[in-house]
């Protein structure tokens, strides 16, 4: 499989993503957009890594060229799973405060 | 077309799909169903690749663990289907040209890279996606990230706690 159907697979995910953020006021849900843009870029990682590790072994039999990529994977997800507990209880902070996930809320903060 | 070639149209569709429905449904416990569908997509492309650990722990930590977070805040705030306050509709035609042309502008950059052209994905096979390369990598080349990683998992559940409470 070439690597441009994997580029532009994950490009579209990624697309959809931004689409999402731009275009919807419920916070939760342009949470769940960033979420999905990450994702894109996970799966992207995995099959430049796999695509690394094939024109490796080419030349030496067990290398293991291309791991760096699927260690960067596991420390996105990682962070990932920090950012969502950190920014959900905000989420649920601004609920409380204005009985609301409508972002423009956020407005205010810059005055 | 080989069988390969046939599951990655397949997942490719479906991960396609059930991110666009996450956009267009109206019902946020909608959208968390959908994107657990984008979620099981990708862990089967990541199985397509051969990325096992990683397939399992897409599974396990997004939809399992942070979905489960989506779901528990939006049932916790019992959010009316028609509360949410629409943009208006130039604001969203806006929002949609702009990333119409940035996913044209990319796809047109792929294809004019001299550098990707006939460069093949090795799927279904080497072994760098397996429990135990990865594992090797991790504990010793990557420990110190791997630690520092607890660190940081600790200061989120403490700064959570904060925020959620009063």
């Amino acid at each position: 499989m070439s690597i441009q159907y994997y580029i532009i697979l994950c490009l579209t995910l990624f697309s959809i993503g931004v689409v999402g953020v731009l275009t919807r006021r419920n916070g939760i849900i342009v949470f769940m957009c960033i979420e999905l843009m990450l994702n894109a870029v996970n799966l992207l990682l995995v099959a430049f890594s796999k695509m690394y590790h094939g024109a490796a072994l080419q030349s030496a039999a067990n290398t293991t060229a291309g791991i760096d990529a699927q260690i960067f994977v596991f420390f996105i997800m990682v962070v990932a799973a920090a950012e969502v507990s950190v920014g959900l209880a905000i989420i649920v902070m601004m609920y409380r405060n204005t009985h609301s996930v409508d972002i423009n809320f956020l407005n205010r903060l810059k005055n | 077309m080989s069988t390969v070639d046939i599951l990655f149209y397949l997942l490719s569709a479906f991960a396609i799909v059930s991110a666009t429905m996450v956009l267009i449904s109206k019902n946020p416990i909608h959208s968390v169903l959908w994107l657990i569908l984008v979620f099981f997509a990708i862990s089967g492309h990541y199985i397509l690749l051969n990325a096992q650990f990683l397939a399992i722990v897409n599974i396990i930590v997004y939809a399992g663990a942070i979905m489960v977070l989506f779901l528990f805040v939006i049932m916790l705030m019992n959010i009316k289907k028609d509360a949410e306050p629409q943009k208006q509709l130039l604001v969203k035609l806006t929002g949609v040209i702009a990333g119409g042309s940035l996913l044209t502008l990319l796809i047109a950059v792929v294809k004019q890279t001299a550098q990707i052209q006939n460069k093949q994905v090795l799927l279904k096979e080497g072994t760098i996606g397996l429990i135990h390369p990865l594992g090797k990598a991790l504990f010793s080349d990557y420990v110190i990230p791997f630690e520092i990683s607890s660190v940081l998992f600790l200061s989120a559940m403490v700064g959570a706690v904060i925020i959620g409470k009063k």
